[in-house]
């Protein structure tokens, strides 16, 4: 990996981000549902150069017992990087920081799921971070609670999730990498779309009360524009489309679910050439 | 705190607990932005640490102290000193606390706090330079809690802020490729203050301070760092999982800087105790 380099300016003269987004602007973003076959669940996110992909399992069988809830499944989020999905190689044991943010995802999406249909089981949602460029937390939920729709998980809702940030005194969502460290200040958040409750807020940096209420406003517009998104998704991997012209019916699904998988990997590759 | 919070507390005490807010009171009578009597006692620990506090917040205790290192600064800062909170829940404190290693709920304290210190930049890690590249002050400020009822965070803020103000350590000069003490004593290069508030959401109600019983009932709580300027340095929503509106987070918001200027004038009477 190139070394890092501080860019001259994180907004340019003409109010546009080191990457030429505009400051409400996303990076773009890919979801896919059903990436993974062994799992009852799954779902992997592009949100510019982060690639993260959740796999969800159960409700299955409780280990160790003595976590066992009486009136509800146990939600257990494992969000773990890989080591060489950071510039420098990350350590191979979970850090404080990724058991943190485990812990922070779980919370941003219990209350969408209907745990209760599930007593003394659990529902485990890995997340495996391949490529980290910023806002991985808010990028692993979006693809979590796709993965969790896609293992059949009662929910309220699907739970959309954004980073708001500060840089030279503007207001932007969805920070990079760059804008994550270099910038003023970081505000992830999730919600649940329909009430526009957040479930998950964080913040670092500093930001005065009036910032911090307009952030949250930009990132609550920016999840409601996700939840399509994810929606979409889902419509994707569920809603079959007529045959075109009524013969062209010979793929089955599994093959193209295969293609897929294949793609995904092969454009992994060619990030990393970049 | 953290999960089993629902488990331990009964739906009645949880239910009596919520009426009794509706009605605009607590169990402890308090009014919902008051907090419990604080008790700062600064330097402690004068002979081995380099600065250190207890803080009583009710009958939640912690101890906090501060030890200074040399050591290599990281590749990517070379010209700047670390500043590290790290907190450990040993069951002395609470018959909740299991021995072993820190669980999510000790790192989430240890974490939060951090937070609140560095992103304020409380310490000017700059200024902790001894030999660009080669020497830097390391800062570790840890807290042991002594005794759990309710919020940990606000009273483990109190106590690292206290601790880092108090803290002297030796000079040290790099000469010939070795680290002399010059003899001299130095207080830390403090530039900000950022104490942190946390807020209970029960039902449509926000308090101030839970203490335990509340802390069980509550849907999640809302952590803010302030600084002197009036500005947010640190969030964090945790304590369960539940959902909160943006008004409630507006009116925490409110509470906390309401109250932090009555702290962090606690903070510098307790310094000034000991000088």
């Amino acid at each position: 990996m190139s070394p890092e380099v501080k860019p001259d300016f994180l907004i340019s003269p003409e109010g546009l981000r080191v990457d030429g987004r505009r400051p409400d602007e996303m990076r773009p973003i890919e979801l896919k549902v059903g990436v993974l076959k062994q799992a009852n669940g799954s779902a992997s996110i592009r949100q510019g150069k982060t690639y993260i992909i959740a796999g969800v399992y159960g409700p299955r069988e409780l280990h160790p017992r003595h976590l066992t809830l009486n009136d509800r499944a146990y939600l257990r989020v494992e969000y773990r990087m890989a080591t060489f999905s950071v510039p420098d190689r990350k350590r191979p044991a979970p850090s404080r920081r990724e058991k943190e943010i485990s812990m922070v995802i779980a919370n941003a999406l219990k209350p969408a799921l209907f745990l209760e249909e599930f007593p003394k089981a659990v529902v485990d949602v890995f997340i495996q971070v391949i490529q980290a460029d910023g806002g991985t937390r808010c990028a692993a939920i979006n693809a979590a609670s796709l993965a969790l729709a896609d293992a059949g998980i009662p929910m309220k809702s699907l739970v959309p999730a954004v980073a708001v940030g500060k840089a030279e005194g503007k207001l932007i969502v969805d920070l990079g990498d760059e804008e994550d460290k270099y910038g003023q200040g970081d505000v992830p958040m999730a919600i649940m779309p329909q009430t526009e409750e957040i479930t998950l807020l964080q913040q670092d940096g500093s930001f005065t009360r009036e910032e911090l209420l307009e952030a949250m406003q930009m990132g609550i517009n920016s999840c409601k524009y996700l939840h399509e998104l994810q929606k979409e998704a889902l419509r994707r991997a569920y809603v079959k489309k007529a045959p075109e012209n009524g013969d062209d019916d010979e793929d089955d699904d599994d093959d193209e679910f295969d293609d897929d998988l294949e793609t995904d990997l092969g454009e992994a590759e060619l990030m990393e050439d970049e | 705190m953290g999960d089993y919070s629902t488990e331990t507390l009964s739906h009645i005490d949880r239910e009596f607990i919520a009426d009794l807010l509706q009605k605009g009171e607590r169990i402890d009578g308090r009014a919902f932005n008051e907090y419990r009597e604080i008790e700062i006692e600064a330097n402690v620990v004068p002979a081995k640490a380099e600065g250190s506090a207890l803080v009583r917040l009710g009958n939640t205790s912690v101890v906090a102290g501060v030890k200074v290192l040399v050591g290599e600064p990281y590749p990517d800062s070379p010209d700047e000193g670390v500043t590290m909170v790290t907190a450990e829940m040993s069951p002395i404190a609470s018959p909740l606390f299991d021995l072993g290693p820190p669980k999510e709920d000790a790192i989430e304290l240890a974490r939060v706090v951090d937070r609140g210190v560095r992103e304020s930049e409380t310490v000017d890690v700059k200024k902790l330079c001894i030999k660009e590249g080669k020497k830097v002050y390391m800062v570790f400020a840890d807290v042991y809690p002594l005794e759990y009822d309710g919020n940990l965070i606000d009273a483990s803020s109190i106590a690292v802020n206290t601790a880092l103000l108090t803290t002297k350590y030796p000079e040290m000069k790099y000469e010939d490729s070795a680290l002399v003490e010059t003899g001299e004593l130095l207080s830390l290069p403090i530039s900000n203050i950022a104490v942190e508030h946390t807020v209970a959401k029960i039902d449509d109600s926000l308090i101030l301070d839970t203490i335990l019983k509340e802390e069980f009932a509550q849907d999640c709580r809302l952590t803010m760092a302030v600084d002197k300027n009036d500005n947010f340095t640190a969030l964090q929503k945790g304590g369960g999982s539940g959902p909160i509106s943006l008004e409630l987070i507006d009116q925490a918001m409110e509470m906390a800087l309401e109250s932090h200027k009555d702290i962090q004038k606690l903070i510098e009477d307790a310094v000034k105790n000991v000088e």
